[in-house]
């Protein structure tokens, strides 16, 4: 795909994370919207994924480990056609399948249940590790927040990764810079980010995580990195895409109301049309 | 009567799974550095390959094992019940049972019979934790035959398991050429008219002493072995409550949340007879030898036949 038709998909999934909030009147806009443009790249370009067949034994996997953003994975998955866009405006009622959080029993395409902060990547540790068992050539990506490696347990999976070369496994620090309390650096800083996660054996590669070139670039060479496991991290902001939202770390946790929905939704068609 | 053998269970659950590892390749065993003493190590002897070390992280352990049971495996994480059950909780709930995910945990070490080791390393709340969690089975076995039977059975089971294994050694109660083991059903061991004594894990042996004592002293105690905590046999301890009319649960855990109370919320709306609770009362424990321990805490033959004579005068 171009980067023109990835941007457009993009945008889309974008309208469907703010109708999906709005919907709901409650959830996470920030930080699905400053992940939009990589969920984009993996599911429309880099993974071997089937709607038809979600559970296919020789897929990619990915796994949210930053679960709050579930209506960024659920309007990827959507738009991706796992099932309807539509279905978007059910997020976190009553009787939906749509759970706040990611649950991979009931929604086609999760392959991993999460939200609770921390416990993604060494689900998706485990994963890698049995492609590698079995000598199958899947990947698995992990998506976690620069907030969220706060959590001990990341290092903890990041530590057996790296020791374990698992070089099969992506992956990608949202680093939107902030959290629900401020900016990450001032509650508790997990930076040098890059740093860190080489000092635990993984191949560490830096972009910017709204420009499909970097993106495109930096999967394409952690799928050719051998012997080590890579992470990306991706200098994003929180809210990309709506004006009122960008970089606001109030945003990471609310919905719009009627007249900031009709902004946001402004903002998007207007980007759609460039 | 002749000295019977003594196996610890924890030696049970290394030999089942270096034998169900034979017959099953996506069987996996996974240990938090604590190989030799979990006895996962007589796996990984034969199966080096299928064993993973994930070294002291064992809410690690909990997320690998989830993820590999995601891709077809079975995987067994091994660690003390204290890491388990209690460090690694939330992990065992968010990502291995609100997805009802197909591991097993094996929890060795339960109890106050860990011995010298002392507190921060006898977990008495685990049952209690592990039973509130939705759809997790939580099976204690009373012996080497039962706890290798028990391994079998939670492999076959597609879902969580909760095994909770021990340190000391104890006897061989059941015989393994006639030994059947379902999860979920309560086995008799030993009937009787004046009271039912429900027990689960070593405290099964002490109970069914402990009754030989009370009929020399002319009581007709009942013995039952839960084995599986959840889902209990919530029928043959009601219609054996019925029988008898007195209720005591024995267990080597706290009073609190475990066999006792799951016995008592059972019984609360069938049929509500007294019952004893028999087990660690609201207290941690401390070091010192097992055996001098479980006398200590009331958990012997001796100390439990005279709490159930006391409760039936």
């Amino acid at each position: 795909m171009t980067n023109k038709e990835l941007k457009k998909i993009a945008n889309d999934i974008r309208k469907g994370i703010v109708t999906a909030v709005f919907h709901a009147k409650s959830g996470h806009p920030g930080g699905s919207l400053s992940a939009a443009d990589i969920l984009t790249y993996l599911y429309f370009e880099e993974m071997n994924v089937d709607p038809a067949e979600p559970k296919k034994a020789d897929r990619d996997r990915f796994v949210l480990s930053k679960g709050h953003i579930a209506p960024g994975l659920y309007s990827t998955l959507a738009h991706r056609e796992f099932f309807p866009v539509e279905d978007l405006k059910t997020l976190r009622h009553v009787g939906s399948y749509l759970q706040g959080h990611p649950d991979m029993k009931h929604i086609p395409g999760v392959d991993m249940s999460s939200g609770s902060l921390g416990q993604g990547l060494s689900a998706a540790v485990g994963m890698a590790l049995a492609g590698k068992m079995d000598q199958k050539d899947y990947r698995v990506y992990c998506m976690c927040g620069d907030g969220e490696i706060q959590e001990g347990q990341i290092w903890e999976a990041a530590m057996k990764a790296g020791h374990l070369g698992l070089d099969n496994l992506c992956v990608i620090v949202d680093n939107n810079g902030l959290q629900i309390d401020g900016n990450v650096a001032d509650v508790c800083s997990p930076y040098p980010i890059a740093d860190k996660f080489k000092a635990f054996n993984f191949d560490v590669i830096e972009i910017d995580g709204h420009d499909f070139d970097q993106i495109r670039g930096a999967f394409t060479a952690a799928k050719d990195n051998k012997g080590k496991p890579t992470c990306i991290v991706a200098k994003t902001h929180k809210g990309q895409g709506v004006s009122f939202m960008t970089d606001q770390a109030g945003w990471h946790g609310k919905a719009p109301n009627e007249e900031e929905y009709k902004i946001a939704m402004a903002d998007l068609e207007k980007a759609g049309e460039e | 009567m002749p000295e019977m053998k003594k196996i610890a269970t924890r030696e049970s659950y290394g030999e089942a799974l270096a034998e169900l590892g034979r017959e099953h390749e996506n069987l996996v065993v996974l240990d938090a550095d604590l190989a030799g003493a979990t006895k996962t190590g007589t796996f990984k002897k034969v199966f080096p390959e299928r064993h993973i070390d994930c070294g002291i992280a064992e809410a690690n352990m909990m997320g690998i094992a989830a993820g590999l049971s995601t891709c077809g495996k079975v995987p067994f994480a091994s660690t003390f019940a204290m890491f388990a059950a209690g460090r690694a909780y939330e992990q065992v709930r968010n990502s291995i049972g609100y997805p009802h995910l197909n591991v097993k945990i094996g929890a060795t070490h339960a109890g106050i019979s860990v011995g010298e080791d002392g507190a921060t390393h006898q977990c008495n709340e685990d049952i209690a934790l592990m039973r509130t969690i939705p759809g997790m089975v939580v099976i204690n076995p009373c012996d080497d035959t039962e706890a290798k039977a028990a391994v079998k059975a939670a492999y076959e089971y597609e879902g969580p398991v909760y095994l909770r294994f021990g340190r000391l050694a104890i006897p061989v109660l059941n015989d393994p050429e006639t030994y059947k083991f379902e999860i979920g059903k309560g086995i008799v061991m030993r009937e009787g008219t004046d009271v039912t004594i429900v027990a689960t894990g070593l405290c099964v042996g002490n109970s069914l002493e402990a009754a030989e004592k009370l009929a020399e002293q002319g009581i007709s105690a009942e013995v039952i072995n839960i084995h599986t905590i959840k889902p209990l046999d919530e029928e043959l301890i009601i219609a054996s409550a019925r029988k008898t009319g007195k209720v005591v649960t024995v267990e080597e855990h706290s009073v609190i949340g475990g066999l006792g109370s799951a016995v008592c919320d059972a019984l609360c709306a069938a049929y509500p007879a007294p019952v004893l609770k028999i087990g660690v009362n609201d207290t941690f424990g401390e070091s010192g030898p097992a055996k001098d321990l479980l006398v200590k805490y009331g958990l012997d033959a001796d100390s439990i036949a005279a709490k159930v004579k006391g409760y039936l005068s």
